[in-house]
């Protein structure tokens, strides 16, 4: 099957105008229910999901493709489980969403949609977009779930006190992984990482990471990946002779990739100077959802998805559902549908929602990223799941995942 | 000396254990069959091959036909138990997981975990009757004594549904923690006691107030607390004690069903699922879905007695005669 369900790739492909379609029929039953104010009405929770579409290198692997509605289909997907849920409470949910082209303006895109009465955004956008919208003066007043961007600053001194972020950041990808290559006693990573900005910060929460939990970088290295063969008749042996050179060096237990664009990291195994494993952006790759995932019920979720999509869930999709189902939660638990209630009991200590990985999952009051177990998986299985056994905390054992209280510089001020 | 001393343990052995005339069937969801284990020898005798992903399963009330559900198969097998052989196959709408059956073995209700859906089945046409619309991944499904009233739990719309067997739709709506999973009623039929996964809890429910009494939690010594994932619930036919199956916290608890309090925790094997009952209430099975056994439990003793080892990954236990 042709997806990775892991790491950060966000491409889009095409160019589709700027598209604010709402789902007439619920429209119209909000619409009626507005008109219409009586005791038996259904209130309708609105939500809006907003995205930009980014052209980005092919996959390495002729496996991947790149789904153009990645994100947008988990969204709907958890508006259809909410309805389910609604037509037993005399609720009911709408989606709006607006796929804003390249390089055009997002946050024209977000004012429209608080124009028409939006409150409550599932924002698919790179953290520069995350921020553009979330700092204009009439967002003050609205909630927004981050489901793409991974920038620990973000979740730091980039804190806002009107987002939530679903998606994991990569401090808590490394600490997941740095937990479970400790459980192994592999201690000695050599880590390689590209050139693009997102490597580099993808190498250094690598570099937190071995630090927080004992392990030692043995060698350090940087690669630019976009000067390799890709996919060229005659690539593999260039590549064969190119990756040893690239992994030749101090001894280690791991291969640490740095490579989130996916240019080189899948040229890694088989490949180095040294038969080891590789971890990181490529191999062992560290990912809130995966389709080698079926513990805890997550079955049920991925066939949901693969009827609705006709493909399989990633990750972006899955920060995309669980946004949803969060609000979701939240109006069914305190019948109402106004986003100040709704933030209210999201961020307040009753909140829980299920996300097929065995325990409630809430939103860490110091920084609005939502705490959750992250899955391991290798191509075709899963290999584990972090927070790993003997890793304990005083709170919760998921936040030994990710920046900790005493440890954020974030400062929540609306 | 010796040889006059032997009959007086055997006694004793078997005061402690009461050597049973039952049989237990185990559906085993990744083995693709159900266990036939023998009550008094507890080997086990049989292994029946039975389609795709069997989870629940459950015998008539004559005890002659076992019915499994096969997940993957999307129908309902049926077992001559005479036979120990699948006879028939019953339509049950799309991926049943878990059924019960009207106390005069004549209709199946099914969840149907993949559709929303919960399945009403004529078992002797073998044919669906109908479909009540319920939440997402309806799980659990209980019958109340007088076959009047089915309850479902749908896992991810965190609600127990209460059903008109007669007008076959929902009258009513309970809310409970998130993942409830399974739900039993009361002998009395005066209540629905319904398990949470994710919630970690067990809500107990006025069945004609459709209100919820009592929400009971758990907290073991020495067990993450996300470990504790209660599924399997079964409460004794006198109204005295209730016993919960708390998945990978590898044990079952044991709740004073008036109290509401939990007695102690008896620990089984490899996250334990579901429970079953043998007909005078002196045992508890429990399927251990990891350790791929069943524990066997001594009501009266309160004491886990021995483990059988079955097939692969078993999912839900039934106990004839």
């Amino acid at each position: 099957m042709p997806h990775k369900g892991g790491n950060c790739k966000s491409r889009r492909s095409g160019g589709r105008g700027l598209l604010i379609s709402v789902l007439s029929a619920l429209l119209s039953l909000a619409t009626a229910a507005a008109f219409a104010q009586t005791a038996s009405a259904p209130m309708t929770v609105r939500i809006a999901y907003i995205t930009q579409v980014v052209e980005r290198a092919p996959p390495l692997s002729l496996l991947d493709s790149i789904p153009a509605d990645e994100g947008l289909l988990g969204a709907r997907l958890a508006i259809e489980e909410n309805n389910t849920t609604g037509s037993f409470m005399q609720q009911e949910y709408a989606l709006a969403d607006a796929v804003v082209p390249q390089g055009e303006d997002v946050a024209a895109a977000f004012k429209k949609l608080m124009a028409a009465g939006q409150t409550v955004f599932v924002a698919d956008l790179p953290a520069a977009a995350l921020l553009a919208i979330a700092d204009l003066p009439e967002a003050r007043d609205t909630l927004i779930f981050n489901v793409q961007a991974r920038e620990d600053s973000l979740r730091n001194a980039d804190c806002r006190a009107n987002v939530l972020h679903v998606i994991p950041n990569r401090a808590m990808l490394t600490d997941a992984l740095a937990q479970y290559l400790i459980w192994k006693q592999w201690k000695r990573w050599y880590l390689v990482a590209g050139k693009g900005a997102g490597d580099t910060l993808y190498a250094e929460a690598v570099k937190r990471a071995a630090r927080k939990f004992g392990a030692r970088i043995v060698e350090e290295r940087s690669y630019d990946g976009g000067s390799t063969a890709r996919r060229t008749d005659t690539g593999h042996a260039l590549i064969q002779k190119q990756m040893p050179v690239l992994t030749q060096g101090a001894d280690y237990d791991v291969l640490v990739v740095a490579d989130e664009s996916d240019l080189f990291g899948e040229y890694l195994p088989y490949r180095s100077f040294r038969p080891r494993p590789v971890v990181g952006t490529q191999g062992l790759i560290a990912t809130a959802w995966h389709r080698t995932h079926e513990q805890w019920g997550g079955t049920q979720l991925q066939n949901r998805f693969e009827k609705l999509a006709q493909r399989p869930m990633t990750e972006r999709d899955y920060a995309a559902w669980l946004a949803v189902r969060a609000v979701g939660e939240a109006a069914t638990r305190t019948m109402k549908a106004d986003r100040a209630s709704l933030e209210a009991y999201i961020r307040g200590d009753d909140f829980g929602v299920a996300g097929f990985k065995g325990q409630k999952l809430s939103f860490r009051p110091w920084d609005g990223q939502l705490r959750q177990p992250v899955l391991l998986a290798a191509a075709r299985t899963l290999v584990s799941v972090s927070p790993q056994e003997g890793f304990l905390h005083q709170r919760t054992e998921l936040d030994t995942l990710g920046f900790d209280k005493p440890e954020s510089q974030c400062k929540l001020k609306r | 000396m010796r040889t006059g001393l032997l009959p007086a343990v055997t006694v004793l052995l078997a005061l402690a254990m009461p050597a049973a005339a039952e049989t237990i069937y185990v559906s085993n969801e990744k083995g693709n069959s159900v266990s036939v284990v023998d009550g008094q020898s507890l080997n086990v005798t049989k292994t029946i091959p039975v389609g795709k992903r069997p989870r629940g399963i459950l015998l008539s009330p004559d005890g002659k036909w076992l019915y499994v559900c096969v997940s993957d198969d999307h129908t309902i097998k049926v077992v001559d138990v005479a036979k120990q052989q699948v006879v028939r196959t019953l339509a049950s709408g799309p991926d049943p997981e878990q059924f019960v059956i009207s106390p005069d073995g004549s209709l199946i209700y099914a969840a149907n975990e993949d559709d929303n859906t919960v399945t009403i089945v004529d078992v002797a046409k073998g044919t669906a009757l109908g479909k009540v619309k319920v939440g997402v991944e309806p799980e659990g499904m209980a019958i109340s004594p007088d076959g009047k009233t089915v309850v479902v739990t749908s896992e991810t719309t965190s609600m127990v549904h209460f059903i008109d067997a007669t007008g076959r739709n929902i009258v009513g709506n309970v809310l409970v923690d998130n993942r409830p999973r399974a739900a039993i009623f009361t002998a009395d039929g005066k209540q629905v006691w319904a398990t949470a996964e994710i919630g970690a809890s067990v809500s107990v429910i006025d069945a004609a107030a459709r209100k919820v009494i009592k929400r009971i939690t758990f907290d073991i010594p020495g067990v993450r607390r996300d470990q504790i994932q209660p599924v399997g619930v079964r409460v004794s036919r006198d109204g005295k004690l209730a016993f919960v199956a708390l998945g990978p916290a590898n044990r079952v608890a044991v709740i004073d069903a008036h109290s509401f309090e939990v007695k102690s925790y008896l620990l089984v094997g490899q996250r334990v699922w579901q429970l079953a009952f043998n007909a005078d209430e002196t045992r508890l099975y429990t399927t251990n879905g990891v350790s791929n056994d069943i524990s066997v439990i001594d009501v009266p003793a309160l004491k886990v007695v021995k483990s059988v080892t079955v097939g692969q990954a078993p999912w839900g236990v039934a106990v004839g005669p």
